[in-house]
């Protein structure tokens, strides 16, 4: 019988940690915006099949970035927990805070459990009832939770997004407003062209279900 | 064998995964669907006459408002007409708190399927759902409590709207211009296959459908008839290519106002 070497416990969460933030960094950011009505969800994204961006339950929003069966698998359990509770008790009961808690949780799980941590980070979005203030959340990779407001980026550039945000964010913008202020946020973070967009908005007047896509060309010709 | 989830998210699900009644099955969350054998099987308030009928573009799905509990009337202001999603509606006759369960059940299926799948299910895939959770509820039909529902939506492949009806055992079957179901049925059926015309204007087609349920109320007691002095007015929804439109009681009262005029 082998013994397995001692690795001191602060050694493999570092090591854990480096790895998950090297996987993350090498994809692209995404943003969230408070605007007028609602909040607008805006991430890079070459693929027109393939979406960092999801709608979760009537007034909640996912997106994640990093390896995207990782995410994926996120966004669908987090669809499953939501749709559960709205089932068992009220679509009322079902709100971001409670999903972000449950994100939290199974990302920390994972990362001090498996071998391999989940190179990942989420962001999850709400809308009041009554289209004030709005709820951002974000969760990395080791299960950290963080609780937002105006604004929120994830990814390898969201220090720098979060520094051109603080400057071109301004109250009560319109959504035209608002995706061209995430545009010029990510055209200063990452100095160089988008390579696609994949545009969504959570919006008080769109009735219960208030996700939305956008046609990112649509927005980007006005 | 699946593992269970861990942390509070349920990360492995019974695959393909995109079915939620799945999962609540695999969840142990599912419904109750039988009675212990030889169990007396209760009364329940029960449900009663829905229709669906294509016009021009779409399709237009009606029901009246009473449940009755042997001869009495249990609720009169009971819903029966549901959407289902954006494109279709749910109609439910027999146990009304068995087929209100299934309704529930059916309408966060679809919207689940939908945000997994990031598509919308096809109309002919709704209705096969639909089906098997009619089947689903065999057991209980055996014992006296019988689901049977009504689907009618939108099929935007084809262009147009369609009717399908189901029987106990989850059969479907496709109606080419108009279904009932429900202790009235056979007289709305009857007043429907006079009176109605192809390629009916929308309006048309819901004045038709209020009709028809004022005819089926007239000789079914189990059938509600409009109460137009207390406001209890038939529902009725439209689905056409632009989606699912419920009609208002103030649009509904006039077209019943003159139904109980009409019919004799």
């Amino acid at each position: 019988m082998s013994i397995p070497f001692y690795v001191a416990p602060e050694q493999l969460v570092r090591d854990k940690a480096e790895f998950a933030r090297k996987g993350i960094a090498r994809g692209r950011s995404i943003v969230a915006v408070d605007y007028d009505e609602g909040v607008l969800i805006l991430a890079e994204n070459p693929s027109t099949a393939l979406h960092k961006i999801s709608e979760v339950y009537d007034r909640i929003a996912f997106a994640g970035v990093g390896r995207y069966n990782e995410f994926e698998t996120l966004r669908k359990a987090g669809i499953r927990q939501a749709d559960l509770m709205g089932y068992l008790y009220s679509r009322e009961d079902v709100t971001a805070m409670g999903l972000a808690t449950a994100f939290s949780q199974t990302l920390g799980v994972i990362f001090i459990r498996d071998p391999k941590p989940y190179e990942v980070e989420i962001l999850l979005a709400e809308i009041s009832e009554d289209g004030r203030e709005h709820r951002l959340f974000r969760v990395t990779y080791d299960g950290t939770l963080y609780d937002e407001r105006r604004y929120v980026a994830i990814g390898g550039k969201a220090e720098q997004l979060v520094d051109a945000l603080e400057e071109l964010w301004t109250e009560s913008m319109s959504q035209q407003e608002a995706f061209n202020v995430g545009m010029e946020a990510f055209g200063r973070a990452e100095g160089r062209e988008s390579e696609g967009w994949e545009v969504a908005v959570l919006d008080g007047g769109n009735g219960r279900r208030s996700f939305r896509r956008l046609d990112p060309s649509q927005l980007s010709a006005e | 064998m699946i593992e269970k989830p861990i942390g509070p998210l349920p990360l492995d699900a019974p695959v393909p995964g995109s079915s939620f009644t799945d999962l609540l099955n695999w969840m142990g969350a599912a419904p109750l669907v039988t009675i212990p054998p030889g169990a007396n099987p209760v009364s329940a308030p029960e449900g009663t006459t829905v229709l669906a009928l294509r016009y021009q573009n779409g399709v237009v799905m009606a029901g009246d408002r009473r449940a009755t509990e042997g001869h009495l009337v249990a609720h009169r202001r009971i819903r029966k007409v549901f959407p289902a999603d954006q494109f279709s509606a749910i109609a439910i006759a027999g146990t009304a708190g068995l087929a209100m369960d299934m309704v529930k059940l059916f309408q966060v299926e679809l919207e689940h399927y939908e945000k997994i799948e990031g598509i919308r299910l096809t109309l002919e895939g709704k209705a096969s759902f639909l089906a098997r959770l009619v089947r689903g509820q065999l057991p209980m039909a055996f014992q006296g409590l019988v689901v049977v529902p009504m689907f009618a939506g939108y099929d935007d492949k084809e262009a147009r709207g369609r009717v399908y009806t189901f029987d106990v055992v989850g059969g479907r079957y496709e109606e080419t211009d108009f279904g009932s179901t429900g202790s009235g049925s056979s007289l709305a059926k009857s007043f429907l296959r006079t009176a109605y015309v192809e390629d009916m204007a929308p309006d048309a087609a819901a004045a038709l459908a209020v009709n028809a349920l004022v005819a089926a109320s007239s000789e079914d007691t189990g059938t509600g008839a409009p109460d137009l002095k207390r406001g209890i007015l038939p529902n009725v929804v439209r689905i056409d290519g632009d989606g699912l439109e419920e009609l208002t009681d103030d649009a509904v009262y006039p077209l019943a106002e003159s139904a109980v005029e009409n019919v004799r």
